[in-house]
């Protein structure tokens, strides 16, 4: 039971690869999400470690929170500079690198030393630890032994929360306007109470410049967007308006009984459908001349 | 594994697994999995469509059943698009840790009690051990990061606007969704879930932990993006949010995790408030349990699985979806107190039960009563006397007195802001008159 078996021999072996691989490229990563991924795929093969260790709760916990939250949180600070960004690598302390370089290496000679000089007793009390369940193992050590630290720590965490949202705290000066308010307001100017309809003709045209069409087919001079129409770029509504009620006409018609064309009145004037009456339809009180240019588009059902 | 099996103590009995049964195992839940998902995008469609009055797809197969595998095979056979000023890597990865996470959940997940497979007695679950709960939380909480990347290495502005609301949204309801957990371990005593399945024989944890359940479900819908809470990808704001630039199997991977991720927190919410396999009480009295042992419970853990995938379709069916601010405003401010108000409730009764020999009617009664004189207590606060007024201050107001920057103190005026002009309509104080009311803009949207 003390030596590791075959299987968790293989399986250290190739996580250690994987993770120095990892933890090099966390180093030498241009992009910081490069970085920051890195270092999960580190953390998500120290889990495994501890799960293979007989420390499951710890190896869990340790994705839960770190992986899943704090990296998560990381991530999304991160997220916000694009994907084109990279590190600038500007010296900002001078002979910062120097130190740097001198600093890694005294680790890595201190590291090395005590890998070399380090011996490796035989593993005792894990079965002892791990009695009662791995959790209740754990439970019984934070919540015994360790049960001030955690309150301790617990209490500076709050405390740290607390004080964050005390310092961003910005005391309203003006009244908070929300939806409600709006829609009030809305409805005592008497102006338009809906929102108002996107622009473009459906299956014919979906650019912002081309105003929509009421079910009269009218242009709805409001849905193109205040900026084109005050710049004069609203485009013409001629080549798309609707040729509903035509095509209805042509459609219901019996082609051996009866003309469309007498249906619909002379092609000139008849085919323009009825004017919506002023304020009925929320659309532009202007008459819009669609006879010429609806003769022009097909009329065949 | 040797320290796996080391702390293996959980209630199923996985001893006479050998390697063809636990291959066998595996292999089974993935394709119940992705059968599962091909008959979920039909019945969504199908159940969505009776819900709105229409016959959905019908067209391909009996009951239009073979219409996903008509839709699966579009996808696999459109162009795939990488887009060009992506961050290569991270595109094509995402989707593949969004799929695989989804897949691992499962592995958990007790199908049923103990079967003969082939001459072997072994559980029907692929594996189990104490913090499995755990485990489920840690794979849908890596899974994120297939939305997050995704998001972020199409490197264009829905996608990664996208993916900062899944960010914000899975950190804010994970932490309920894992406090309403936290009450059934405290009553069932366990992590893992074979032993939180033989602890509901007695009582479905439902029943006596309801509000820990209603948190769980809101919280599991906004979990797996589904409306009302599907922000990351909303349609009408955000185009396919995460998925825009995604196109071919690289979307269908996408589509697929979200459904596996649909059955995961269904079979979750089985396992943990449903009884897990346990069939329901009327049938469970049948001839001494029988419907309880052999491959019976499977199907009743694929109906409870199926009532939540109905669930979520009624849903999708039913609500609007969430604004964005209202959505982490309920989470923060409701979900998650509200979950921590239970779990300390849970915590004290359980606590007095396991530590004390007090019977159970005895602390109801005392609950009671100390519940009455807590409410007595309130009548006798007297009520707040209003904040007296500070005289407001007659000087006119300085925006920078002493040098710095300082708001106007009560009574004084901010100077209107520049950009007001623009906007004029609905600002704090109505400048609309009826004269001008023609010529004001409404407010789109």
């Amino acid at each position: 039971m003390n030596d590791p078996s075959t299987a968790e021999a293989v399986l250290f072996w190739v996580l250690a690869v994987v993770m120095v691989a990892a933890a090099a490229g966390l180093l030498f990563a241009r992009k910081a999400v490069h970085a920051a991924m890195s270092l999960v795929l580190v953390m998500i093969c120290l889990a495994f470690l501890y799960v293979t260790q007989g420390a499951p709760f710890l190896g869990v916990v340790q994705v839960v929170v770190y992986t899943g939250a704090i990296m998560m949180l990381f991530l999304f600070v991160l997220m916000l500079v694009g994907v084109d960004a990279s590190d600038s690598v500007v010296e900002t302390i001078k002979g910062q690198r120097w130190v740097g370089w001198l600093a890694g290496i005294g680790l890595a000679v201190v590291l090395i030393g005590v890998l070399t000089r380090a011996t490796y007793p035989a593993v005792t009390g894990l079965a002892d630890a791990n009695a009662d369940g791995n959790p209740t193992g754990v439970a019984r050590i934070i919540f015994g032994q360790h049960v001030f630290g955690l309150e301790v720590v617990g209490a500076l965490l709050v405390i740290a929360a607390l004080g964050a949202l005390v310092l961003t705290h910005r005391t309203r000066l003006k009244k908070l306007i929300k939806q409600p308010e709006r829609q009030a307001l809305r409805m005592k100017a008497g102006t338009r109470v809906t929102p108002l309809p996107a622009p473009g003709v459906y299956a014919r045209h979906n650019a912002m410049d081309v105003p929509a069409l009421d079910p009269h087919g009218n242009p709805i001079e409001e849905s193109v967007p205040r900026v084109l129409r005050i710049r004069g770029q609203e485009a013409g509504t001629a080549s798309y308006h609707a040729d509903t009620y035509r095509r209805a006409v042509t459609a219901v018609a019996d082609p051996v009984d009866s003309d469309p064309a007498v249906l619909l009145g002379t092609e000139e004037s008849g085919a323009t459908p009825p004017a919506a009456a002023p304020g009925e339809t929320g659309g532009p009180l202007t008459d819009v001349d669609l006879g010429a240019a609806s003769t022009k588009t097909e009329t065949e059902p | 594994m040797n320290g796996l099996m080391r702390v293996a103590t959980t209630g199923a009995d996985f001893s006479n697994d050998v390697f063809w049964v636990w291959l066998l195992k595996a292999v089974g839940i993935i394709v119940f999995l992705l059968l599962s998902v091909l008959i979920a995008i039909w019945f969504e469609r199908r159940v969505v469509g009776r819900m709105q009055l229409r016959p959905g797809p019908n067209v391909h197969g009996p009951f239009g059943l073979f219409q996903s595998l008509g839709d699966a095979m579009k996808l696999l056979l459109k162009e795939d698009i990488t887009v060009k000023a992506a961050d290569k890597v991270l595109y094509i990865v995402a989707p593949i840790i969004a799929v695989f996470c989804s897949l691992l959940t499962y592995a958990v997940i007790p199908f049923g009690p103990e079967v003969n497979i082939f001459g072997v007695m072994t559980p029907l679950q692929l594996t189990d051990f104490p913090v499995a709960v755990l485990y489920i939380l840690a794979c849908a909480s890596v899974g994120v990061y297939g939305i997050v990347l995704g998001g972020w290495s199409s490197n264009s502005t829905y996608p990664l606007l996208g993916a900062v609301r899944s960010t914000a949204q899975v950190i804010s309801y994970e932490l309920s969704m894992g406090l309403s957990l936290v009450s059934v371990f405290i009553v069932a005593g366990s992590m893992s879930t074979s032993d939180i399945v033989t602890s509901q024989t007695q009582i479905w944890w439902l029943i006596p932990l309801l509000p820990a359940f209603v948190i769980y479900v809101i919280s599991m819908v906004g979990e797996t993006n589904r409306l009302p809470f599907d922000l990351p990808e909303a349609e009408g704001e955000l185009v396919g949010g995460y998925t825009t630039e995604y196109s071919s199997m690289k979307f269908a991977w996408f589509f697929l995790a979200e459904y596996i991720n649909m059955l995961n927190v269904s079979a979750v919410a089985t396992t943990l408030f449903f009884g897990g396999w346990r069939a329901p009480w009327p049938i469970s009295a049948i001839n001494d349990g029988m419907f309880n042992t052999g491959w019976w419970p499977l199907l009743w853990f694929v109906v409870k699985v199926w009532m939540f995938m109905f669930l979520f379709v009624w849903i999708r069916g039913t609500l609007l979806r969430f604004r964005y601010d209202q959505f982490m405003k309920f989470g923060w401010k409701v979900l998650i107190p509200a979950a921590l108000v239970w779990v300390f409730c849970v915590a004290i009764v359980q606590g007095v039960q396991q530590f004390t020999d007090l019977d159970v009617r005895v602390w109801a009664i005392g609950a009671a009563v100390v519940l009455l004189v807590g409410v007595g207590i309130t009548f006798l606060i007297p009520e707040k006397k209003k904040p007296e007024e500070t005289p407001p201050v007659d000087a006119p107001f300085d925006a920078f007195a002493d040098g710095f920057p300082v708001p106007p103190l009560p009574g004084q005026q901010l100077p209107p802001s520049p950009r007001a002009a623009r906007p004029a309509m609905a600002t704090s104080t109505p400048v609309l008159t009826t004269e001008d009311s023609t010529a004001e803009e409404a407010p789109r949207g």
